[in-house]
């Protein structure tokens, strides 16, 4: 179970056995459109408020997923959960209307592979049979919370990312057709000094770096051992930075399987992006889609995801305080 | 990056931060200026024509054509930062666009439009002037400053 230092691994293998991935006009536009589930025309999605855009849109995930399963909402056990608005109420919300019993989580953009890994441990312990873990972010509704109004004109700097708007969700079992999720490495908070929040690249980067080689470490494995490894939001710069550091520690993961979520999720064309996408829905997404749907088409048989998070607050970036990063991973694999 | 920040730094951040500067676009600095500079002038320049016409057309002496003129150039930046138009002007022109008055025009609207869904008074009337606030803070105070010494300098050669 416990391996090495900070390493779990599932020895059953919780089955990710259906998984749903919504997105926003931005991301219909993108490379990655045709492994959405569902795609909206609207950033309202018809709602009178960006947060219950968001809202909505998570719930969509989850109600995707629950019947892409096969399953029934009272099915599930556990409904874990995260998102970036204050006091995680998309998340909350989303909950009351599942009516499912429910842990909220709070990591970020890591978020996405903390549930993951929480809802693997509860299956792999037969202490749920059904979990779902889900997380959602909306451009509009985090623009406003961390930095500027949608339509103020302040000029954003080419290291700059774009949050990801839509929601992704993932149904663990014990058993079933589908990825199983083989083991994880939980990640510690990692603080560089970056202040930049038009930087989040550079601050996340370390983060990511210290639980891959945590993971390669306590597993015995490297680069090599995998057929993707994809970091949750860097975007160019901050993957550009990671890729350097693993090569400096002796760790270089060759380039044509090292990847970044934010990287895919959109196209060179959507230049707004500058740096590329971010969000807790952009790993989510691009996981719980595009790289679920290529597992399922066995273009890839072992992927590691490291959802990064940058663990600031409007407040603490006021205070003139650094941004702590976090990373986790998760190892997928297609085997019976 | 000032030395007082560098400080608080330890050997490793400092390190890291090197390295990573290493693999960041940099800013644009002059592009941005000659943009911004185009950009402002371009306004400035809308600014005039707009009070020569009220000069032609109205009764309007020189310093009264200030205030109509205005008027409508905050007018038209409140009409495009509503159609959504603004805020790309400003990503391609950056402080161009933010230091004539229709920059300012936009952070009250933009924050106003923002918070609409909070209400009428906690959302628009308690969060319109977030952006613009500290400006008309810093800017009555630096007026009254100015103002004082000028008061104070004239008193004293006059005496």
């Amino acid at each position: 179970m416990l391996r090495g230092h900070q390493t779990w691994v599932f020895d059953k293998g919780p089955v990710i056995t259906a998984a749903a991935a919504v997105g926003g006009p931005f991301e219909a536009k993108g490379p990655l459109a045709e492994d959405f589930d569902l795609l909206h025309g609207d950033l309202w999605v018809g709602k009178d408020s960006f947060e219950k855009a968001e809202r909505k849109m998570l719930e969509e995930a989850c109600e995707t997923a629950v019947r892409k399963a096969g399953l029934q909402k009272q099915d599930i056990q556990f409904f874990l959960s995260g998102d970036l608005a204050n006091q995680i109420t998309a998340s909350s919300f989303a909950a009351r209307t599942l009516a499912v019993p429910y842990f909220g989580l709070y990591g970020a953009c890591s978020t996405s592979m903390e549930g993951l890994t929480l809802g693997s441990l509860l299956v792999d312990k037969e202490a749920a049979r059904y979990v779902l873990c889900a997380t959602s972010s909306h451009n509009p509704a985090t623009e406003k919370q961390y930095r500027y109004p949608t339509e103020y004109g302040a000029q954003r700097p080419p290291t700059a990312q774009w949050t990801v708007t839509g929601a992704g969700a993932a149904i663990l079992a014990g058993a079933g057709e589908g990825p199983r999720v083989t083991g994880a490495t939980i990640g510690r908070v990692v603080d560089m000094g970056v202040t930049d929040p038009y930087n989040m690249g550079a601050a996340m980067a370390p983060a990511a770096v210290d639980t891959i080689t945590a993971h390669f470490r306590d597993l015995g494995l490297s680069g090599r051992d995998y057929d993707l490894i994809a970091t949750g939001d860097l975007g160019r710069v901050g993957h550009r930075i990671a890729a350097g550091l693993l090569a400096e520690h002796g760790l270089a993961i060759p380039p044509e399987i090292f990847t970044d979520c934010g990287i895919l999720i959109y196209g060179p064309e959507q230049k707004t992006v500058m740096a590329g996408g971010s969000g807790c829905a952009c790993s989510a997404a691009v996981t719980y889609g595009h790289i679920m749907n290529r597992m399922k088409k066995g273009e890839l048989n072992k992927v590691l995801i490291v959802a990064t998070g940058a663990l600031l607050s409007p407040l603490s970036y006021q205070q003139k305080e650094s941004i702590p990063c976090i990373a986790h991973a998760v190892a997928l694999e297609n085997r019976q | 990056m000032s030395d007082q920040k560098k400080k608080k730094l330890t050997p490793v951040q400092q390190e890291y931060q090197a390295f990573a500067r290493r693999s960041e676009p940099g800013r644009p600095v002059l592009l941005n200026s000659v943009r911004a500079f185009l950009a402002g002038g371009v306004i400035c320049l809308l600014g005039q024509f707009v009070q020569d016409f009220f000069l032609w057309n109205f009764d309007f002496t020189e310093k009264t054509a200030g205030n109509p003129t205005v008027a409508v150039m905050i007018l038209l930046s409140v009409i495009l930062t509503v159609s959504g138009v603004y805020d790309h002007i400003a990503q391609w022109a950056g402080a161009g666009t933010a230091v004539p008055v229709t920059g300012f025009a936009n952070s009250i609207a933009s924050a106003a439009l923002e918070h609409r869904t909070e209400g009428f008074v906690l959302g628009v009337g308690g969060n319109m002037f977030k952006l613009a606030g500290s400006v008309i803070a810093f800017g009555v105070f630096a007026a009254f400053a100015v103002a004082l010494a000028r008061t104070l300098l004239a008193r004293l050669g006059g005496s």
